[in-house]
């Protein structure tokens, strides 16, 4: 605990543990279609780990995720859906050469925010720029404020309320209700047929890794100490000489971005993006996957997107109507029951169990942060 | 002061200052003076506004009006991490320690170096920090205790702790709200043998209600009362003053 390295043993071996499940076992045992289910459910698993940084660490809960997380995708959308409305795909179309929604919403030529969107390059600054700065404005106008706690996440809500109402209002611009649909290729690769899916797949699990490991250095730097105090005593910190407001916001954008960069993943191994991902429903369900897989867990949070995520898919095939509530309920259960979600079960009963079975003397390892987990968790 | 005399350069100057909370002045029209290395100790009965002025002077309430000049800065310009980098320090009444952070890293994150997101960031812990960590974790007492978690030191503890985390800030004005309530008789002995260690070249203000405790440390006492000062001076001036024995000193 004294050096702060880079990584610990333990969280070297979580994290192998985690590669190895994601690049070996998973592509082996799962179809195509399953294993694109769960590059979709990993694009969450973006969004959790910025929530991680942002809410676990930091103390600021942001129930607004689903608006980066949608810009990222957004932004990828825009591109793939250029590249799929070239003037010979849409050669029915009244104009043809601009995207099918455009059409059908009478316009006539492809707006200026759109164009720069034929370019990759752009299109991949933009996926982190957009959020990232939209982050930056939102972050900077209340923390600069001091708004907090509860108001900031009734803001973010707000936010995300706003931004689905826009997408749907603007149907000629942004696709409306439907989203963007029907992409086709990225760079003339066709991204739709299985063997893209796979590619795809490895590509983002590669991704999150390198997220996985951004959000490591952030931790264990002292910024990631700061954020825990900040959590702590706010006060203390302003007055240890640190602008706390300026900490907030790089958690914020942080997590922004991440989000997006999981929203951008999406649009390539889903092939649409709709205003459905933006709004305050996919907003909390965000923040329940890091609740149940441990706010303050980094891979604990991919595992708990990849287990609710799993949940959600077979039970509301089978029972539509009672997800939703099976969903609640597991919030209020984690909430109550396990503060510290699947990592802290895990650091608190199996890891010890494990270690005193396979006779390691030192209890505390694993993908818990037990210098943080140990404490009681703030407020 | 005569005309024409040269004012004196204080450390600290606060003069007119006033704060109003709908109308209610908490603190009235108030001015005094701190000197280098001086130890100044504000008393007064409870709701006096004791801690109001430490409040306005680091930042945390902004004055209605008045100035506090520190330094020849104006405070009430400054943002709260402005006015510590100016060199003001402050210890709060409550024990405000990092629970989840051990001793060695609640010390660390008071090291004034990366203050800044990026600074953080890149922020490593060298031999420098390190030193002075132990150093100071020594001074306080917690040697012995900096793997420790730091929810788990007892109330004396916490409190030398938010102390230590102020001495590694290295400030010229040390402020101190009640630094040895709620403490053991021998903890009081040991804290009050901690900050005449501390106190070397820096001034201290210091807000306590244990006149022992004030008698062993004060330079100059200010009582203040309703939110201005009821009388100023030595301890012993102050202690015969029949107004603060009246307000004050007679309960």
């Amino acid at each position: 605990m004294n050096d702060s390295r880079f990584t610990s043993r333990s969280e070297l071996i979580g994290i192998l543990v985690l590669a190895v499940f994601l690049v070996v076992i998973l592509p082996l045992c799962l179809d195509v279609f399953r294993l694109n289910l769960v590059a979709k459910y990993l694009t969450y698993a973006f969004v959790a780990l910025g929530l991680v940084i942002c809410w676990g660490y930091g103390g600021i809960l942001s129930l607004g995720q689903g608006v980066f997380f949608g810009l990222g995708g957004y932004c990828m959308a825009m591109f793939l859906k250029l590249e799929a409305s070239s003037v010979e795909n849409t050669k029915i179309q009244s104009t043809p050469g601009i995207p099918d929604f455009m059409d059908w919403n009478q316009i006539t030529a492809l707006p200026f925010f759109w164009k720069p969107f034929h370019s990759l390059t752009f299109t991949i600054a933009a996926v982190i720029l957009v959020p990232g700065i939209f982050a930056l404005v939102i972050g900077a106008a209340m923390f600069k404020r001091r708004v907090g706690g509860t108001y900031f996440a009734i803001i973010t809500q707000a936010v995300a309320a706003i931004l689905t109402i826009l997408i749907v209002g603007q149907q000629g611009y942004t696709g409306g209700i439907n989203g963007m649909t029907d992409l086709r290729t990225l760079k003339g690769w066709d991204i739709r047929p299985d063997h893209a899916k796979i590619v795809l797949y490895f590509f983002e699990v590669g991704l999150l890794f390198a997220c996985i490991f951004v959000a490591q250095f952030v931790r264990h730097s002292k910024l990631g100490r700061i954020l825990v105090a900040m959590r702590d005593q706010e006060d203390r910190v302003r007055f240890s000489g640190y602008s706390v407001a300026n900490f907030k916001i790089f958690a914020f954008c942080i997590a922004a971005i991440f989000a997006a960069i999981g929203g951008a993943m999406f649009a390539l191994n889903v092939g649409f993006m709709s205003p459905s991902f933006v709004g305050i429903v996919p907003s909390i369900e965000m923040v329940i996957y890091t609740a149940v897989g441990g706010r303050l867990s980094i891979l604990g949070a991919v595992y708990g997107t990849i287990l609710v995520n799993f949940a959600k898919t077979s039970l509301s095939e089978s029972f539509p109507e009672l997800w939703l509530f099976g969903l609640g309920g597991l919030f209020i259960a984690v909430v109550l029951a396990f503060p510290n979600g699947l990592a802290g079960i895990w650091g608190d009963y199996v890891q010890p169990r494990i270690s005193r079975f396979i006779g390691v003397r030192k209890p505390k390892a694993g993908w818990t942060d037990n210098s943080v987990a140990d404490g009681a968790p703030a407020e | 002061m005569l005309v024409g005399h040269q004012p004196k350069e204080f450390l600290l100057a606060v003069s007119g200052l006033t704060v109003s909370f709908d109308g209610f002045k908490a603190v009235n029209d108030l001015s005094f003076y701190v000197e280098e290395n001086e130890i100044r100790v504000i008393i007064g009965p409870n709701g006096a506004g004791k801690t109001t002025v430490l409040d306005l002077i680091c930042g945390k309430t902004k004055a209605t009006s008045g100035s506090i000049e520190f330094r020849g800065k104006d405070l009430t310009k400054l943002k709260e991490n402005q006015i510590v980098k100016a060199g003001v320090g402050r210890k709060f009444q409550t024990p405000s320690i990092y629970d989840d952070l051990t001793v060695f890293e609640n010390l660390e994150i008071s090291y004034p170096r990366g203050r800044t997101v990026f600074g953080a960031l890149t922020f490593t812990r060298d031999a420098a920090v390190r030193d002075r960590v132990h150093e100071v974790a020594e001074m306080i007492f917690l040697k012995d205790r900096l793997n420790m978690s730091a929810a788990l030191l007892s109330h004396g503890q916490k409190q030398w702790l938010e102390i230590g985390m102020l001495l590694i800030q290295d400030p010229d004005l040390l402020m101190l709200d009640e630094p040895v309530a709620g403490m053991s008789v021998s903890e009081r002995v040991k804290t009050a043998e901690l900050l005449n260690r501390i106190i070397k070249d820096r001034s201290v203000l210091v807000i306590e209600h244990d006149m022992k405790f004030v008698e062993d440390i004060a330079h100059k006492v200010t009582v203040l009362h309703q939110g201005q000062i009821l009388s100023e001076g030595t301890m012993e001036k102050v202690k015969n003053d029949p107004k603060v024995i009246e307000v004050y000193l007679g309960h």
